[in-house]
């Protein structure tokens, strides 16, 4: 079956998962950060008692819940498209990817839906203290929504507290904690989490500045701008914080992501991080070419800090991951694939002698399984070059992101301080900025979900299961036919969003 | 207590928790029972409104029981999750489908600036309601009669229809006229769910005649889904099914295996018995009386009904999940499921779903105390 491989389908199976992610992640990143914000505003309403607050909270509650939809819409898609998809991968580590996601709908999900209707339609229903508490349960339950599913995305990128069981043939849990609590899923969730109450910071004032360039509901908008503008610039700092001890994490178990989203193909002592530069994308890890097209600028020694937290450490490049350091000791995938392999045929042998009820040889073919399992998913990989992510493509992503979110804390920063000063209004500079932020941030974090995801190419688990390998058997005519029609579905749905928003935002606060 | 139960346990607790959600899942469709009736009892765009919005401030606890159904399947019976899925490729399609078009409609339907218009999200919710319960109704009915799929020595599945699925409900077949009849048997169930579900929630002094009419739904929808409700009770008792027939899981077909299982667990007929009775008491209440609380009855009635459903197919060493063209493929609740340590940690993890109910009847509690008026539907937040 693995023979009869349509790399075509896999490709096409693989587009329409990143189709339904990035419409999710135009949505879901808005829902977790204005949930937030709303619970600001609704608690500042309910400490003041002040109408104002309680027309500003009601406004951005109805811009939220023409968002929220969509994002569930596209959500339930992707929940299922591992089993429509990715039956094998579902097969292979549901017993470990499964969890999260059960425990992600009855403890956030259940959350956010249960108290979503309160925070909607309790205004005159229920009490203003448990009005107040369904509005913060629905922020809360947004960000345990995004724990669970974080949860189960790190550990297709770090896979612990598993192991690989050959009678069934698949990965199956050991340590619940380990895969909870994993370091690459804490920096995950606080990054992606940080991150997205920066873009409902940005919703927030790209309106209001809109609002306050046109002269329109003034005091609204400097109300709504100083809030989300605090929330943001904490929330920008911490996100470079903990972006840094993601790339950190990154070194250390997947990096080969590293090298590839810095474009490192030789590795280095005193490596430098890229500040400017355009990658080449000819350029093969095998091939004598230049990584980079004319001028670059590499800031000496920052990548090797950024790897290893030292200055002269030594960051291994593409080629050493490929083919191996010895100096280094670092394995290549041309070793690792024969390792890989070892271990496929132990497998193999393993099932025939228990097939044939001998146990002797298959106690001997367990050890020789047993002792190359971590490098199973490499004795499926056709060359050792497969190992390679889309260099430029990680590359590009990784350096848009950087570089946006470098800027976002000096523009979170300008926002206080002229409001501080009073004089915002007079900065026609800042809100004509301000009113693309939005934008900005949702280009940020696309490119921060493409960064963690195509660089963990060829690998669905890193390291273990290569994505070709866990597919669903369909025909390519049938994945296309899906793809198109999402994204026909998802295109008119978005372009719907919009014209509803639009308008709601063009309203204004009076006519709610 | 828990580090102390058998693999067998964990295994039947689970399916039995799987089937929890699914039934209380079949209970909450009263959501797209009630969106497949809207142009049927509602006469004008105060009535249509007072509906949305009374349906509006639910759907989102039925979509996300659905997910959780799903996420509960995924984590302890992979194996389902990864055949039935990839496998039955069009028919989940179809119904994630119905499902992406109903979550927008209820906020997209009255906004201004709505670019399709107001009639194509009420048709997303009919189609939801109808199509999207129907097709679910036919994938279940596939717990009894099979489906079409091998599975490899490495358990990847081969679906061996062309149509994925849909056969279930389309291809000139026996199987297909019981898969048709789960369905349809849902689909009236949900819209005699959805009459008694508004007929308590909604306050219609003023709209009398829609309370008439909606009472007036719940009979004909009864009605509708009796011939469907006994051809399937009529084909348990006597149709073959798929049983585990030695102690190494060889699956045989066996005849009258579900007659034999409700036999062999008489508490099952039981609550099949209870949950048609309870069903037919709430929709009595609700159409014969002036009483608004047939939902309740009847609501309990299809959870009873529904646990009946997925348990026959799955308990007594019977395979849940057949295959037609390689028995020995067939998924048990013994070879599907999850590890011993996994099904025990989410074990420890549904500990806190008391809790989760708990909440959810104290916030429907809360929100549902007084009715939905038309002065209702004129509020900012209104759908």
């Amino acid at each position: 079956m693995i023979e009869n491989l349509d790399l075509g389908m896999v490709n096409w199976a693989r587009a329409q998962f990143a189709l339904t992610a990035m419409y999710h992640w135009l949505f879901v990143p808005l829902t977790l950060g204005l949930s937030w914000l709303l619970a600001f505003y609704h608690t500042i309403y309910v400490r003041t008692g002040s109408e104002e607050w309680k027309r500003l909270t009601k406004f951005w509650m109805k811009l939220f819940g023409i968002n929220f939809a969509i994002g569930v819409a596209t959500g339930i898609i992707l929940e299922f498209e591992f089993g429509t998809n990715w039956s094998n991968y579902s097969w292979m580590v549901g017993d470990i990817f499964g969890a999260p996601l059960a425990i992600e709908g009855i403890f956030a999900f259940f959350l956010e839906a249960t108290f979503f209707a309160v925070m909607f339609f309790g205004w005159n229903r229920v009490s203003k203290g448990f009005h107040l508490f369904s509005t913060w349960m629905v922020a809360v339950g947004s960000s345990l929504s995004a724990v669970w599913i974080l949860v189960a995305n790190a550990w297709m990128q770090y896979p612990v507290g598993q192991a690989f069981n050959p009678d069934t043939a698949r990965f199956e849990m050991q340590n619940f904690a380990e895969v909870a609590f994993s370091p690459y899923a804490v920096n995950k969730f606080t990054h992606a989490t940080s991150s997205s109450m920066l873009i409902g910071a940005f919703f927030v004032i790209s309106i209001s500045s809109w609002y306050l360039l046109r002269g329109r509901h003034v005091l609204l908008a400097k109300r709504s701008i100083v809030v989300a503008a605090a929330l943001g610039l904490l929330a920008s700092v911490f996100t470079i914080f903990n972006g840094d001890e993601s790339a950190y994490e990154i070194a250390q178990v997947q990096p080969m992501k590293l090298a590839a989203f810095e474009g490192l193909y030789v590795g280095q002592k005193n490596a430098g991080l890229v500040a400017l530069g355009m990658i080449n994308p000819e350029k093969k890890v095998y091939d004598t070419q230049e990584p980079f097209i004319g001028f670059n600028l590499h800031i000496p020694g920052l990548l090797s800090l950024m790897a290893n937290r030292s200055f002269g450490s030594f960051v291994p490049g593409m080629k050493d991951l490929v083919y191996g350091n010895a100096e280094h000791n670092i394995l290549g995938s041309v070793q690792k694939m024969e390792r890989g392999k070892k271990a496929v045929a132990s497998l193999d042998a393993y099932k025939q002698a228990k097939k044939a009820g001998d146990t002797s040889a298959a106690d001997v073919h367990l050890a020789a399984l047993n002792e190359n399992v971590e490098f199973l998913g490499y004795g499926y990989l056709k060359k050792p070059e497969e190992a390679v992510p889309p260099v430029a493509l990680s590359f590009n992503a990784f350096h848009v992101m950087v570089f946006l979110g470098s800027l976002f804390p000096l523009i979170f920063l300008g926002y206080l301080y002229f409001s501080w000063k009073g004089t915002l209004v007079e900065k026609k500079w800042l809100l004509g900025l301000g009113t693309i932020t939005y934008l900005l941030g949702l280009i940020a974090t696309q490119a921060g979900w493409i960064v963690a995801e195509v660089g963990r190419q060829p690998w669905t688990i890193q390291g273990l299961l290569p994505v070709s390998i866990a597919r669903t058997n369909l025909t390519t005519g049938t994945v296309q036919a899906t793809f198109f029609m999402f994204l026909a579905l998802f295109t008119l749905l978005l372009v719907a969003e919009i014209c509803i928003m639009v308008k709601q935002i063009n309203i204004g606060p009076e006519e709610n | 207590m828990i580090e102390q139960l058998e693999y067998t346990t964990l295994q039947h607790l689970w399916w039995l928790l799987c089937a929890v959600v699914g039934s209380l899942f079949l209970f909450l469709t009263f959501v797209q029972g009630g969106q497949s009736l809207l142009w049927q009892v509602a006469k004008t765009r105060t009535e249509k409104d007072l509906i949305i919005n009374s349906l509006g401030r639910k759907w989102e606890i039925t979509f996300t029981t659905l997910v959780l159904f799903g996420g509960a399947l995924f984590a302890s019976f992979p194996k389902f999750y990864s055949t039935s899925f990839g496998g039955a490729y069009w028919v989940w399609i179809l119904i994630l489908f119905t499902f992406v078009i109903q979550a927008v409609s209820y906020e997209f339907r009255n906004k201004p600036w709505n670019i399709f218009g107001s009639l194509v999200y009420e048709g997303f919710l009919f189609i939801n309601g109808a199509v999207g319960i129907l097709l679910i109704g036919a994938a279940v009915g596939t717990f009894y009669t099979g489906s079409n799929f091998q599975l490899s020595a490495g358990n990847f599945v081969t679906w061996t229809h062309p149509l994925r699925g849909l056969e279930a409900a389309l291809s000139p077949s026996v199987s297909s006229i019981f898969n048709l009849a789960m369905g349809l048997f849902l689909m009236f169930n949900a819209r005699t769910l959805g009459a008694m579900y508004l007929v308590n929630s909604l306050e219609m002094g003023e709209i009398p005649e829609m309370e008439t009419r909606l009472r007036k739904a719940c009979w004909q929808n009864l009605v509708f889904s009796l011939p469907f409700c006994l051809l399937i009770v009529g084909s348990l008792l006597f149709m073959r099914g798929y049983g585990i027939v030695d102690a190494q899981g060889t699956i045989a077909i066996v005849s009258f295996k579900y007659l034999r299982n409700l036999l062999a667990n008489p508490w099952l007929l039981g609550l099949l018995v209870a949950g048609l009775g309870l069903l037919f008491l709430g929709v009595w209440k609700t159409a014969k009386t002036k009483e608004t609380s047939g939902i309740w009855f009847g609501g309990l009635g299809t959870v009873l009904i529904g646990l009946t459903v997925l348990l026959l197919p799955a308990y007594n060493n019977t395979a849940f999940y057949p295959s037609k063209v390689d028995l020995q493929s067939s998924l048990t609740i013994y070879n599907a499921s999850s590890s011993p340590y996994t099904l025990k940690i989410m074990t420890y993890v549904a500990l806190g779903i008391p809790f989760v109910l708990a909440y959810i009847a104290y916030v429907w509690w809360s929100m549902n105390r007084t009715t939905i008026k038309i002065e209702d539907t004129g509020d900012g937040a209104a759908y």
